[in-house]
């Protein structure tokens, strides 16, 4: 190491390697939120009572998720210059079994998933276990953004440091000027993770050039697409990333303060970043002289407070101020004219947590993965109707088969696959036709969707296309600031002409009039959110016209969803007699004997879905 | 306004003045102290800080985690996010609104018990349909299992 500013990271590198890997065995349970709805604190407790119970010599700390959220809750096992072994799901029990095992200097095997070779090991210790290399969750991944998450402890400064964290930083501050870091990012191809894809590099040379008597770094951690978790993933597993590339971003087009507005929804990334900010002041990392250089930059955070249009960034700005989140008319852009009138960088949260890998490592290994027009990796949350559902990390040009059925193992309970739905209430579905082509900005938005912040919601033949369209324009006549006519009337009217057709009360003219309108507020709208509201609708009718037809020409929802147009009713071959439906029906319409077929009353019938969600043989039809 | 009400308002205001926060920094201490936002709080906020109560109630109804009304002792928050959805959380949030006797699918139990609110995103996604019910979170919810952690709430509250 050299320059002033790595002399300052040795010492805590030193004992944040202590720290991640110690000389006696480790356990870290996953402690992000999808860990602890699982269940991770009991797990937890159980390990610090198990180990005080054996007196055993163990170290237990938290970490962040590792992306495997299917599995939740989550646990590592290090064992000092051998492996890190990985358990899923584990249980009261399994606790027990690890630590018994542990204290006979086994390896427990019960709910092991995978291992990861300590590089100073020769062999892997478990047959029939896969390493990290070759497990199919993992082994199209490539990680970046979330290349700490789930291994350090996220309260803990030194582990980042340790795995080579804030060097991005002290190579900015002591190699390179601020023009350089900008062509570095420029060149690397790096564009906004957060929905638009603009050109950070770009947008900081703007930022750069325009002047201000102050200027400011906003992190967007607003993530409000419904479906789409990373960012509070990355907040909660690595807070520091995105601080280092705050202050990598301030570095490089002159700002001295920060602030990162944070969903309401997410107490525990805001609980984390607060823990992060503190202990990079106490070490000097922020404040005045960042790592005794020249360059000073303070960070606060500011919180949101449940409003899905804030996370455009002109009504992020008036937030922040304290009004409500009204988008404004762009140019200005808040590069130019932003916070309280000053020169502002907007960026996303994922794009921040690449800068610091980037300018550590360079701009031709950051564009060395990724597709011509889009360089790097991006993190999606893979959820709704698939089996592996988690936060993967995968080089641009992947295809959105690989991503569903590779390393997502495909569609539970052998359904059809029928659509990826991606960009949250901007994008659009994407049908089985078109998952075979390579995913990045440009090849999404030729299919009518958008990359968006990068929520896929896997969707099976159980799913209605319309009632999908339906739900996000309800959303976004709830979310709309009401500024615009085109959005606050439009997308109203929109949203009951497709309640119309749900509730079984559309007409063929309906499909050109939604055409009509949507193309109206396309061209209208003020802001971001209004002028992508028609795409769900749009991209659904281009796709799965049947659909739409089924509900107005037929008064069917081929999904059985909608309720209006379905009937229950309990298959008599495949129903076993066991009751369970019987016992869950609120409106005692359903009756039988035991081990004998079932019925459903339909004038009794409130369409709830209580006897489908819990038919253990799959008996109830729609 | 009560005695103990007024110092504590007075105190939210004075370290609102010190800090110089904004307008959503002040509603959202005072929501956390009161658990909502209770009008004569805001007026009295509104003349401390000669900011008009239009606009104090402008901000308030413009986002969503702000409440005009007392919540209820519980509060029952159905994720509606898109992997909720696709997992039935419609159904689920009508089957809690029974549970609850909560009609509009939205508001407070008679009683004042529970709360019922359909949020936004929660995050928990791979955990999908999500309840949380004040401050924790429970994944993988049917109307059934939901329906029997309301009463453990119930009983626990007695």
């Amino acid at each position: 190491m050299k320059g002033k500013p790595f002399t300052h990271l040795e010492k805590l590198e030193k004992s944040g390697q202590a720290s991640l890997l110690p000389e006696r065995i480790k356990i870290s349970v996953g402690f992000a939120s999808c860990g602890l709805a699982a269940g991770a604190q009991t797990v937890l407790d159980a390990f610090i009572k198990g180990i005080k119970k054996r007196k055993m010599d163990v170290q237990v700390q938290k970490a962040g998720c590792n992306g495997m959220c299917h599995q939740e809750p989550l646990v590592d096992v290090w064992i000092p210059g051998k492996v890190r072994l990985t358990y899923g799901k584990v249980t009261h029990d399994e606790v027990q079994a690890i630590l018994a095992a542990i204290k006979l200097d086994t390896i427990p095997e019960g709910a092991l998933l995978q291992t990861s070779l300590d590089p100073s090991a020769d062999e892997p210790c478990c047959e029939n276990v896969p390493d990290s290399k070759s497990h199919a969750f993992y082994c199209k991944q490539h990680r970046v953004a979330l290349r700490n998450c789930g291994i350090i402890d996220p309260e803990n400064i030194d582990e980042y440091v340790a795995l080579g964290g804030y060097e991005g930083l002290a190579t900015a501050l002591s190699e390179k000027t601020s023009m350089q870091v900008i062509n570095e990012v420029k060149k690397a191809g790096l564009r906004g993770r957060g929905g638009g894809g603009f050109s950070t590099g770009l947008k900081w040379k703007t930022c750069r050039k325009a002047r201000g008597k102050q200027k400011y770094i906003i992190c967007n951690a607003d993530e409000g697409d419904p479906g789409a978790y990373m960012d509070r993933s990355i907040l909660e597993g690595d807070p520091h990333a995105v601080i280092e590339g705050m202050l990598i971003a301030g570095y490089a087009v002159g700002a001295s303060q920060g602030v990162i507005y944070v969903r309401d929804e997410y107490p525990l990334a805001i609980q984390r970043l607060e823990i992060a900010i503190e202990k990079a002041r106490e070490n000097g990392i922020i404040g005045d002289s960042v790592l005794k250089s020249d360059f000073s930059f303070d960070i606060r955070i500011s919180r949101g407070a449940g409003a899905f249009v804030c996370g455009e960034e002109t009504a992020l700005i008036q937030s922040v101020e304290g009004e409500c989140g009204e988008p404004q008319q762009r140019p200005p852009y808040p590069a130019v004219q932003g916070l309280y009138g000053c020169p502002t960088i907007i960026n996303n949260v994922e794009t921040l947590a690449n800068v610091p890998a980037l300018v550590k490592n360079g701009a031709k290994l950051f564009s060395a993965v990724g597709t011509e027009t889009s360089k790097g990796t991006k993190v999606f949350s893979l959820v709704g109707k698939v089996n592996n559902v988690g936060l993967v990390e995968v080089p641009m040009g992947i295809s959105l088969r690989e991503i569903i059925f590779d390393i997502g193992g495909g569609i539970p309970g052998d359904k059809a696959f029928k659509a990826v739905q991606t960009g949250g209430p901007s994008g659009g579905c994407i049908p089985e036709s078109l998952i075979d082509m390579p995913v990045d900005y440009d090849k999404l938005a030729e299919t009518g969707s958008i990359m968006g912040s990068g929520g896929l919601i896997v969707m099976d033949e159980k799913t209605c296309m319309v009632d999908v369209a339906l739900y996000f324009l309800r959303f976004l006549e709830d979310e709309s600031c009401g500024k615009c006519t085109p959005c606050r009337v439009g997308v109203r009217r929109m949203r009951e002409i497709l309640e119309d057709i749900c509730e079984g009360r559309g007409t063929i003219k309906d499909l050109a009039l939604l055409e009509k309108l949507a193309g109206t507020i396309k061209d209208s709208a003020l802001c971001g959110l209004g002028r992508t509201a028609p795409n769900p609708v749009l991209s659904t009718l281009k796709y799965f016209k049947d659909e739409y037809l089924a509900h107005i020409k037929d008064k069917k929802c081929p999904a059985g969803v909608c309720r209006e147009l379905v009937k229950y009713s309990i298959d008599k071959k495949a129903c076993i007699g066991c009751g369970a439906c019987l016992k869950a029906c609120p409106s005692a319409a359903v009756s039988g004997e035991k081990k004998k077929a079932h019925k459903i009353n339909l004038k009794k019938c409130i369409k709830c879905g209580a006897c489908s969600e819990i038919c253990p043989v799959g008996a109830v039809l729609t | 306004m009560k005695l103990p009400r007024k110092n504590k308002v007075k105190q939210i205001v004075q370290k609102h003045k010190e800090e110089k926060g904004t307008l959503i920094t002040l509603l959202q201490d005072i929501q956390s102290e009161f658990g909502y936002l209770p009008k004569e709080v805001l007026s009295h906020a509104s003349e401390e800080l000669e900011i008009p109560l239009s606009k104090i109630f402008a901000v308030a109804s413009f986002y969503h985690s702000f409440s005009l009304d007392p919540q209820g002792k519980n509060t029952v928050s159905v994720c509606t996010g898109t992997a909720c959805h696709v997992k039935n959380a419609d159904n689920l949030t009508q089957s809690v609104s029974r549970e609850l006797g909560i009609e509009a699918g939205e508001g407070t139990s008679a009683d004042g018990e529970f709360t019922l609110k359909k949020v936004r995103c929660l995050g928990c996604c791979s955990m999908a349909p999500v309840v949380k019910i004040n401050d924790d979170i429970h994944g993988g919810m049917t109307q059934v299992k939901t329906g029997n952690l309301l009463q453990q709430y119930r009983k626990d509250n007695k």
